[in-house]
């Protein structure tokens, strides 16, 4: 057991993202969606130490609150797929066979479709918003699970003890209950953390592009649009938010690769 | 099995590919809720309109009917009208197309060469501080979504410094090289960390291989040694992850496009979800993904030139 | 007969986690033009190591002592004088062809890049000069050949094209790793014969390192017997054969599968581990001849007879 730098810095930029989004209201200084007359497009200072948007909503509070939205983004986008994925991925790998032979072809054909393109085309069609990206995720998004799980479920299968549990007559959820699951859960969870910080650049990014959260919200993505038309005149406005999901991106890959390191995982 | 024989079964492949990605576009396009006749025609159109208007489509007929009539039309490259440019699908893709390709084309060949000298430069000094440096910054960078990086170097190099335009495309190949310089550093950004990675591990699985050791041992130059036996070897494993990443450029051309204003087939898509052009929409998913299919063609030739053993 | 390479108290110690590990420790021995040395031990014994760290190809390892080549001091040299004295003139053969050979270029390329690194040649005279060589060792329908790739080769002709890329530019030694231990028993026979033809006419000096005594026996002037990173003994072939004057020599010969005998007696016991030096004899512990005095020190190597040397305190007892 080796716990890394990458593990530590990863934490703790974790830790700091889940205390925003659990408590906003202790770190931020103001209403996020409070209008300040006084103080419009107003730069960094004293009082507003990530300055002001053009209707003087305090940028670092509007940041904070954020966090919230992002953080449901990131563990959504990969537990709805998870759970899709893992179950069809036990599935395939416990009947193998025909079913396997398809798994095989669906798999081949999904990679062709670039993934964000994919997710655009059901957010498209099932209109703009955040729960329907997440629908749009889970759909697209299942395969590398599937794949992980199933493979497991091969490697397990091979195993004395899965077999002697098929011989004693074991039926199949109390096989993969003891036996498949527990040893699926350290790749799983490793490929899960790297996964979500993706999930935070897609959410951020759809939100940027308008398809994912919609304002009022605070969105990284979303903030990031709203002040992109001011870049030039007030960069605090885009530049803090696009901090906060560099910095939430890189406490996700740190800690998936402090983990991976940790539970011994190949990728 | 004779190489041969081994390319024509791989060219031979893509024919059902692309039948598969035409019918997974049809089903996707049919499976998903919402009508895409009242979506197209707005909330009030009356019920006569839309029967028209389905009629039109052919949306009266069975599914396999109409499937069959997607393909054939498809294969003869006739996706219908856009509905809000009033032209026909082919030819607003046919003009958009090379743009997103030439952007595509630049941030590969600017990856390639921020990635492939740091590989070696990161595998070389393994676990030492150049090494260190150097994979801290390409981590930083994977975690910053493109249009971020987009909008800084936006702002910087174009709207500050004034030394790039801030978008569009220009009109001749020396002024599309100079408005897709940013957008296209901006695309090359995650690709680049996503070779690098790969090469470096590669690299470093290479340098203790028993033929670099006898390449060395033969007296030649590092040069050598390291551009021929170990590049060549390293090689092999990270075109693969290079071609499967295409796809994820092409989503990152799709944000570049709609940051810098590109006039490419991403800023298209956007544009026809965003005014529910539901043919060009379907037309764009099919095309990308035929293209992502070709580019993994591209990957295996690729492939088969650089490891003599594919294929036999 | 002129010395070409001498080795004089050679260490390699490589630093691993666990701590040092002594590869080899205090070798020495030369070899001249037109002479075979034999290095003969088993597995772990150092052979290899000893080779690598003459052409200073090992990773990571501390090298100590003296390596000679002709009046040179081989871990004084710069890369570029480094680089023209391997394969320019000294040629080394690995001992996994299939793994010594880039899977992914042509042989014919394998051998020209050797000639580009050492001589003058055009691009015709490299192509016909790699002809000459295949021919030399043996590789029939040359102009073929050049264009293939090692995974069309069999085992025994990978090796015979390692040897033509490690002879390409005429060095004066040959280093070569267990050349023959992956070939069935006529391919080998094969090889070695090429091996001893070429030192014959062409006055190449070669090393021959290998765990097989029959090899030595067949092949080598002298002989040079490691165990445990240590030299043991060194000297003429036949006389030591005939008369072995270290104890692990003596076990080892015995170990040898000969006339009249076809079981292998193993010497008892088991390789012992380099990270902690035996303070004496490193065989003592499985030598037939221990005394007390094994235990206590270390051997030094001493002449024994005229041209033998060896670094056994029983090697009176042996005579």
């Amino acid at each position: 057991m080796r716990v890394s730098l990458s593990l530590l810095i990863g934490g703790f930029l974790l830790a700091l993202m889940l205390i925003a989004a659990a408590v906003p209201d202790w770190f931020a200084p103001f209403d996020p969606l409070v209008f300040d007359f006084e103080a419009l497009s107003a730069p960094p200072s004293g009082d507003h130490w990530f300055g002001t948007d053009q209707f003087g909503r305090d940028v670092l509070s509007r940041t904070i609150h954020a966090s919230r939205i992002d953080l449901q983004i990131a563990v959504f986008c990969v537990i709805f797929p998870l759970v899709l994925g893992g179950a069809i991925g036990l599935l395939v790998g416990w009947y193998g066979g025909v079913v396997d032979a398809i798994f095989g072809r669906l798999v081949d054909l999904v990679v062709t479709f670039p993934f964000l393109v994919l997710v655009i085309f059901f957010v498209a069609v099932l209109g703009p918003g955040l729960v329907n990206v997440y629908i749009a995720v889970t759909c697209v998004g299942w395969v590398p699970y599937a794949k992980l799980m199933r493979a497991e479920v091969l490697v397990q299968a091979q195993s004395d003890y899965v077999a002697a549990g098929r011989v004693l007559g074991y039926r199949m959820p109390r096989i993969v209950l003891r036996h498949i699951l527990p040893n699926a859960a350290r790749p799983v969870l490793v490929y899960a953390v790297t996964d979500m910080a993706l999930a935070i650049l897609l959410g951020s990014s759809l939100g940027y592009l308008g398809l994912g959260a919609q304002p009022p919200t605070a969105e990284w993505g979303v903030l990031i649009a709203d002040g992109k038309n001011f870049f030039t005149t007030a960069p605090w406005m885009a530049l803090f938010p696009g901090v906060a999901i560099v910095l939430a991106g890189l406490g996700f890959s740190l800690t998936g690769d402090g983990l991976a390191d940790l539970l011994a995982v190949k990728r | 099995m004779n190489r041969g024989t081994w390319l024509l079964g791989r060219l031979a492949q893509i024919v059902p590919t692309f039948v598969m990605i035409g019918v997974a576009v049809f089903v996707l396009a049919r499976l998903l809720p919402g009508d895409q006749v009242s979506a197209m025609l707005g909330e009030r159109a009356s019920d006569d309109t839309i029967a028209r208007m389905q009629a039109q489509l052919g949306l009266d007929r069975s599914v396999f009917v109409q499937l069959l009539d997607f393909l054939a039309a498809a294969v003869r490259g006739n996706f219908g009208d856009s509905m809000s440019l009033r032209l026909p699908v082919l030819q607003v893709i046919a003009e958009r197309l090379p743009v997103t390709l030439a952007l595509m084309a630049i941030a590969v060949v600017l990856a390639l060469s921020i990635a492939l000298p740091l590989a070696f430069v990161a595998a070389l000094n393994a676990n030492r501080w150049p090494d260190m440096l150097i994979r801290t910054i390409f981590q930083i960078g994977l975690s910053s979504p493109v249009f971020y990086i987009g909008l800084l170097l936006l702002t910087v190099f174009a709207a500050g410094l004034r030394w790039f335009p801030v978008g569009g495309y220009g009109d001749d190949w020396g002024e599309h090289l100079y408005h897709l310089f940013l957008p296209g550093l901006t695309l090359s950004f995650s690709f680049a960390a996503v070779v690098m990675r790969n090469l470096r591990a590669g690299i470093l699985a290479v340098l203790t291989a028993e033929y670099v050791d006898f390449a060395r041992a033969k007296g030649l130059s590092a040069g050598v040694v390291l551009g021929r036996h170990v590049l060549r070897n390293a090689l092999i494993a990270t075109v693969t992850l290079v071609g499967l990443h295409v796809g994820a450029l092409l989503g990152g051309a799709v944000i570049t496009e709609t940051v810098f204003a590109v006039p490419g087939v991403g800023r298209l898509m956007i544009d026809s979800i965003l005014a529910r052009d539901y043919p060009v929409i379907q037309a764009l998913t099919l095309v990308l993904a035929i293209l992502v299919s070709l580019a993994f063609l591209l990957t295996d030739l690729v492939q088969m030139w650089l490891d003599p053993r594919v294929g036999r | 007969m002129s010395i070409l390479l001498d080795v004089a108290d050679l260490a390699v110690v490589f630093h691993t986690k666990r701590g040092k590990v002594h590869a080899v420790d205090g070798v020495g021995f030369s070899v001249g033009r037109g002479e075979v040395l034999g290095i003969v031990g088993e597995s772990g014994s150092g052979k290899s190591v000893t080779l690598r760290a003459i052409t200073r190809l090992l990773h990571g390892a501390e090298v100590t002592g003296r390596v000679t080549w002709q009046g040179e001091d081989v871990l004084a040299m710069d890369a570029e004088r480094l680089r023209r004295m391997r394969g320019g003139q000294i040629g080394m053969v690995f001992q996994e062809p299939m793994a010594a050979l880039n899977p992914v270029l042509p042989i014919g390329l394998q051998i020209t890049e050797a000639l580009v690194a050492h001589t003058d040649l055009d691009a015709a005279g490299r192509q016909k000069r790699a002809l000459e060589l295949l021919d030399l060792v043996g590789i029939a329908a040359g102009r073929t050949r050049l264009g293939q790739f090692p995974h069309e080769f069999s085992g025994g002709m990978r090796q015979r094209a390692m040897i033509a890329i490690a002879l390409a530019a005429n060095p004066a030694l040959l280093l070569a790793d267990e050349p023959t231990t992956a070939l069935d028993v006529t391919i080998q026979d094969q090889i070695l014969r090429l091996l001893r033809g070429l030192v014959d006419d062409l006055g190449m000096g070669l090393v021959l390192v290998t765990h097989d005594l029959g090899v030595i026996a067949e092949t080598c002037d002298r002989v040079a017997v490691m165990y445990a990173g240590r030299l043991c003994e060194t000297g003429a072939v036949a006389p030591v054969f005939a008369a072995p004057r270290h104890a692990y020599t003596k076990a080892l010969l015995g170990a040898m599968p000969g006339q009249g005998q076809d079981m292998l007696v193993a010497i008892p016991g088991m390789a012992p581990r380099l990270d902690t030096p035996a303070a004496g004899c490193a065989f003592a512990p499985r030598c037939g001849y221990r005394m007390p005095i094994c235990d206590a020190g270390r051997p030094l190597l001493r002449d024994v007879s005229p041209g033998q040397v060896s670094a056994c305190h029983a090697a009176e007892a042996l005579a």
